[in-house]
């Protein structure tokens, strides 16, 4: 049964642009995705090392401020932009990991709260670099050139939703690999029982610190593949929201389970989408939040764990 | 060759857990640290396993001193331990308790487990076979895929030296590993650790039976108010004067 709709879903998803002509449900697609790759990063460290990061967006928005200004003050290549995007922040999460070594729980949240704050503050101040809170205008779009084809470019929605989809794919294989190894096994042992982890030999600054390298890694992605889609970098990438939004899909979707932050980004993105069109905006946010509650309180695992336990059931019923 | 421990002190605050303690655990042997309750045991257990660092002395194992190393560091060179609280993976089944156990037997890293599907698989496949084994030799094999946290306690505890067994210890050191079970449970654990001994395991043990302790034990050190006041074969142990009078008290006869 779960085998036909993930068909469903992947038949869906692969056929989106042929059948939703709205452009602005596509747009609502495309932001699912790069909010799926964000869930899934937040995820990895959430979900299986057990440590709460609040400060996700700071990787996101360092990703998206990578590829825009290299690709617009430098001129530089996007797909060099987006490796930036990647490895800037990863680079950023290693030091985090590192200084994370003693600091668990509250303490990490709070290391991760203060180092979001710090690097918007850079944002706005630094306006040689950034242009403040004017942001950064023009970012190119990314264009697939390969020799003796015509350059294919991913400006319209359409194309860009393919390349998010694929992003979407790639984060969530890399997660699967590492999750079934000897690897993923470690970063939970961390969330289970770290001392038990350090009796049989685990070392958890080591696993700490690669879980918050890749999964900064993952996040600054998705802040380079929006900078490209948006066209425009500012400031406003570093917003507290686009955190607690991660949060509440990883959360709600499931954490320590694969599938659970993609449903939540998904769910998530569409459902304040879907409320606008439903409902004048005193009402949005109240039912948005009536939503949630009743999402957590009848299944606190999670959606994606507590269907799994209904189909359980039923089959041995 | 063996574990050893030179003048061991501990202070917390004004309080010394551990005075100068030192002693040996030769290898193959199955060694018993006794004592009343805080007399320092669970202390030298943590020092030994790098939990907790000694305001003074040296551990070495096999000559080389350890002191100080971390204790993930101190599992990997084969010291491996257990508590005295249950302490599993809670949210993981059995099986999948004992395969983290068996991390340190692993080798793929991340880099292999992004780009190396094969290896990761065939890794698996191998670690699964011994974790299989190991949840076997502690008689958990019809409970494989339950999770930990649905165990019996005396299930969990078997849970527990699984998962200390999957790390492939050289000396494998056991808090309490009998508290709190049945006479038949006991006799069970008795017999377990026998035949980890008869693996060429070291076992240095501290427990608080005086049956099981002077049954398996070849070698008996007691320690009272952090200091050690006999050290010797079971015997002599038990009729050492000082070590009745910690147990049952000054005045006491020696005839225990």
């Amino acid at each position: 049964m779960s085998r036909v709709a993930l068909g469903i879903a992947l038949a869906a998803a692969l056929t989106a642009p042929a059948w939703v002509w709205n452009p602005y449900h596509l747009h609502t697609l495309i932001m699912a995705g790069i909010f799926a790759v964000l869930a899934l990063s937040l995820n990895l460290l959430l979900g299986y090392t057990g440590q709460l990061s609040l400060g996700h967006a700071a990787f996101f928005g360092m990703g998206a401020y990578a590829t825009g200004l290299l690709t617009v003050k430098l001129e530089w290549s996007p797909w060099i932009g987006l490796l930036a995007a990647t490895v800037l922040p990863a680079a950023a999460g290693y030091v985090i990991g590192r200084l994370a070594l003693k600091l668990r729980g509250a303490y990490f949240v709070l290391l991760t709260i203060s180092f979001a704050g710090c690097v918007s503050l850079v944002s706005v101040n630094w306006m040689d670099l950034t242009n403040g809170p004017l942001g950064i205008p023009g970012v190119p779009p990314v264009e697939i050139a390969l020799p003796g084809l015509p350059v294919l470019s991913l400006r319209s929605k359409a194309a860009y939703y393919y390349l998010v989809l694929a992003a979407v794919a790639l984060s969530y294989l890399m997660c699967r690999a590492l999750v079934r190894s000897r690897v993923g096994r470690a970063l939970v042992a961390l969330r289970e029982n770290e001392t038990l982890a350090a009796s049989v030999g685990i070392d958890a600054t080591h696993y700490l610190v690669l879980a918050a390298l890749i999964s900064a890694g993952m996040a600054g992605f998705a802040g380079g593949l929006y900078a490209h889609y948006t066209r425009f970098v500012s400031p406003e990438v570093f917003l507290f929201t686009y955190t607690v939004t991660m949060v509440i899909m990883v959360v709600a979707g499931g954490k320590g389970t694969l599938a659970g932050p993609v449903v939540g980004a998904v769910l998530f993105t569409v459902l304040p989408e879907a409320l606008r069109a439903a409902a004048s905006w005193q009402w949005q946010m109240l039912l948005y939040g009536i939503l949630l509650i009743a999402v957590l309180f009848f299944m606190p695992e999670g959606i994606v764990p507590s269907l799994r336990a209904a189909q359980r059931r039923w089959r041995t019923s | 060759m063996t574990l050893e421990a030179r003048g061991l002190t501990v202070r917390f605050g004004g309080v010394a857990a551990l005075s100068g303690v030192s002693f040996r655990v030769a290898a193959g042997t199955v060694t018993s640290l006794i004592g009343p309750n805080g007399a320092g045991k669970t202390t030298a257990f943590n020092v030994i396993t790098g939990f907790q660092r000694p305001s003074q002395g040296t551990v070495s194992h096999d000559g080389e001193p350890i002191t100080g190393w971390r204790p993930h560091r101190i599992a990997a060179r084969g010291l491996v331990r257990t508590f005295q609280k249950t302490s599993v993976f809670p949210g993981l089944s059995v099986r999948e308790n004992v395969l983290t156990g068996l991390h340190l037997r692993g080798r793929v890293g991340v880099i292999a487990a992004l780009l190396t599907r094969g290896r990761v698989r065939e890794e698996e496949r191998d670690l699964g076979a011994e974790a299989d084994r190991v949840i076997e030799f502690v008689g958990l094999g019809g409970r494989r895929h339950e999770a930990a946290s649905a165990l019996s306690y005396g299930d969990q505890r078997r849970l527990e030296l699984a998962v200390a067994l999957a790390a492939k210890p050289r000396v494998l050191l056991l808090d309490e590993p009998a508290s709190g079970m049945t006479a038949s449970e006991k006799a069970a654990v008795a017999t377990l650790i026998g035949r980890i001994r008869g693996q060429g395991v070291t076992v240095f043990l501290v427990e608080h039976d005086m049956r099981l302790v002077m049954g398996i034990s070849d070698r008996v050190l007691v320690l009272n108010y952090g200091r050690l006041i006999a050290d010797g074969d079971p015997a002599a142990v038990q009729r050492d004067p000082e070590v009745i009078r910690a147990y049952l008290g000054a005045g006491a006869h020696a005839h225990a």
